[in-house]
């Protein structure tokens, strides 16, 4: 069908994009203008000529070190749970041993309990291990992760059995057909959680201002709500260009990823 | 000497008997088939020997070595599967090669051997592709050459030409059986398919129900089969059955139908009356001008041959097939004889054959 033809349809689309793209631009413009003009509400919708200086302005400051512990918290929440529910999906899906349905069933129950209901047993045990306050206490409590092991067991289940029988004629042991066999057959769907879990770690808000209050482990997110916090002199520009520079590792992320599993989707591996 | 040896196996799944007391013996460059229908548990004995399943009871050795507990990997024992079960994200190389790495072959060997299987296979210019660039065919063709290049003293295939078209399955069942001789490796075979088990098998074993049905060459189960279930499998179309009683010599049998037929191969020690299941072939029954009336329900001419299904008039009804070179004749009823040399004698009740 060709939506040129069919205006409702493509006013429509339009509209969609306008809505998605206009919070997106005017945060942009907002970084290229003066900061008392935004504070008085005259935004205008075209870019001001402040140009790129409240970018440099910010990237003097505390912003590139947010950028990192952002990007190292990241990091290791997406591949530190992508290690862990791929171990467990491994085990569930391909291994008979007593208690297996039981550990299905645990790991499928704190679906249902969202990390705000354990956040104060979960701060409380990481105070008890000394790791308040820690880069390692940012992440090592969101690598658990319900949601990606059974993903990963549906993948794995999919798995035709006669591959499976055929390694183990092979003489590949378990570990071995994880990593030779298992892991590259799942590789698209790896990408795809690795591009989810990413974000989740990056736009994790609530853990990281509980458990470090050391300004110097401030991720960019609760960087740019502290920077917003003092009503009276807020730095407009520099929040908005923040926030943009924010954006980017996400977007490079996907931008990334995107073009290794829909290659991976493409080439129909299975 | 025997190359491999299966003594006494079964097999239950809970309550569940699906293979009961198995007893085989494989000489050395030998290829049985095991053939049967699906669910008689032709594909767990395969599984069995492979090792990807425990037999309840039973022993399997191999060359001398009683592997009934060994590893699958460590059997010496290669598979080709029914779905080929390639790796999906390795080359063909990589797919033929990956047995041999992980027994740690030096790279020059495995290089070697891979190459040598190709060439076999006529796979030389396909190496450096993935399965998904290959057709049904030749994808079938790097299974085996998976299991090849292994240089096993046992290959196992189970069913590798049911997913393939009929005219390349023709081709290569020939292509495989070929191969097998020219390697001499010891076969075991799986499939459903008669004309595959007729073609390939040094000897069958026909399965029914988890039971050997019976276990000799492809022309003694096809002249001499040793029940009806065996006698019905075996043969397309299937052979025809008529109800008959023992007369009182044991040396001829009346069917039910009306004609004595005498046996020319000896007389039945049995009590006259005994219940008895005559078979004969389709393609042995023939056109005589007195014989049983047959009433013409279908006709199915192919080509060379017509194959005319039918009922006898009475009593009972039984329907049956006969096969016909060139056309078939007009009229709605035909009348046919039944060559006291080609019929089979069954024993009503069990089935067996009747000596």
């Amino acid at each position: 069908m060709n939506a040129r033809r069919d205006p409702v349809a493509h006013a429509i689309l339009l509209l969609g994009v306008i809505l998605f793209v206009a919070p997106l631009w005017l945060v942009l413009v907002a970084s290229t203008q003066d900061s008392a003009t935004i504070a008085r509400g005259d935004l205008s919708l075209l870019p001001g000529d402040g140009g790129f200086t409240a970018y440099a302005r910010v990237l003097k400051g505390p912003v590139p070190r947010m950028l990192l512990i952002s990007l190292g918290m990241a990091l290791a929440i997406a591949i530190g749970k992508i290690v862990i529910s791929v171990l467990s999906a491994f085990a569930i899906a391909f291994f008979k041993f007593p208690g297996r349905r039981v550990a299905f069933w645990l790991i499928f129950i704190t679906l249902m309990l969202p990390v705000e209901v354990r956040i104060i047993p979960t701060y409380s045990v990481m105070s008890d291990l000394g790791l308040i306050n820690t880069f390692t206490g940012l992440w090592l409590p969101l690598i658990a992760s319900a949601t990606a092991t059974l993903l990963f067991r549906q993948v794995f289940i999919a798995i035709p059995d006669e591959l499976v029988e055929a390694a183990r004629m092979d003489g590949a042991g378990p570990l071995r057909f994880l990593w030779d066999i298992v892991l590259p057959v799942s590789g698209a769907n790896i990408a795809a959680l690795f591009v989810i879990l990413f974000i989740y770690g990056w736009n994790q808000y609530l853990w990281p201002l509980l458990v470090a209050t050391n300004p110097k482990l401030d991720t960019i997110v609760i960087g740019i709500v502290k920077m917003i916090a003092v009503e009276t002199e807020t730095d407009w520009s520099a929040v908005m260009a923040t926030a943009v520079l924010a954006l980017l590792p996400p977007v490079v992320v996907v931008v990334l990823m995107q073009r290794w599993f829909v290659a991976g989707l493409t080439e129909g591996e299975k | 000497m025997a190359m491999l040896e299966v003594t006494g196996v079964r097999k239950n799944f809970g309550e569940t008997e699906v293979l009961r007391q198995i007893d085989l013996s494989l000489a050395s460059g030998e290829m049985l088939v095991i053939v049967g229908a699906s669910g008689c548990g032709k594909s767990t004995l395969l599984r069995i020997v492979a090792g990807l399943e425990n037999p309840s009871t039973g022993r399997i050795m191999l060359d001398g070595r009683d592997i009934t507990s060994v590893d699958p990997a460590a059997r010496d024992i290669a598979m080709v599967f029914q779905n080929y079960a390639l790796y999906p994200h390795m080359t063909v190389f990589d797919n033929m090669a990956y047995g041999l790495r992980i027994r740690g072959l030096s790279r020059d060997d495995i290089a070697h051997r891979v190459r040598e299987a190709a060439g076999l296979l006529g796979l030389f210019d396909f190496l450096g592709r993935k399965p998904r660039q290959l057709s049904g065919g030749q994808r079938q063709r790097v299974a085996m050459g998976r299991a090849i290049v292994r240089e096993p003293k046992l290959f196992l295939f189970d069913e590798p030409l049911s997913n393939l078209d009929a005219t390349l399955r023709v081709r290569t069942r020939a292509e495989i059986r070929r191969l097998q001789r020219r390697l001499g490796v010891t076969s075991l075979y799986v499939t459903h398919d008669q004309v595959e088990a007729m073609t390939l098998g040094d000897r069958l074993l026909v399965l029914h129900q988890g039971r050997p049905a019976q276990l000799a060459t492809p022309m003694e189960v096809f002249e001499h089969p040793a029940d009806t279930y065996v006698a019905g499998f075996i043969g397309a179309p299937a052979m025809n059955f008529l109800p008959a009683r023992l007369t009182q010599n044991g040396g001829s049998a009346r069917l039910d139908a009306g004609p004595l037929l005498h046996f020319i191969d000896g007389r039945r020690a049995g009590n006259e009356g005994t219940a008895l299941t005559i078979g004969i072939r389709p393609e042995h029954i023939q056109l005589v001008p007195n014989g049983v009336p047959l009433r013409i329900d279908l006709i199915e001419p192919l080509g060379s041959e017509t194959l005319v299904h039918g009922r006898l008039a009475a009593p009972g009804e039984t329907s049956l097939v006969i096969r016909l070179a060139g056309k078939a004749p007009e009229g709605e009823i035909l009348t046919i004889g039944f060559p006291p040399e080609h019929i089979h004698v069954f024993d009503a009740e069990t089935g067996l054959r009747f000596h």
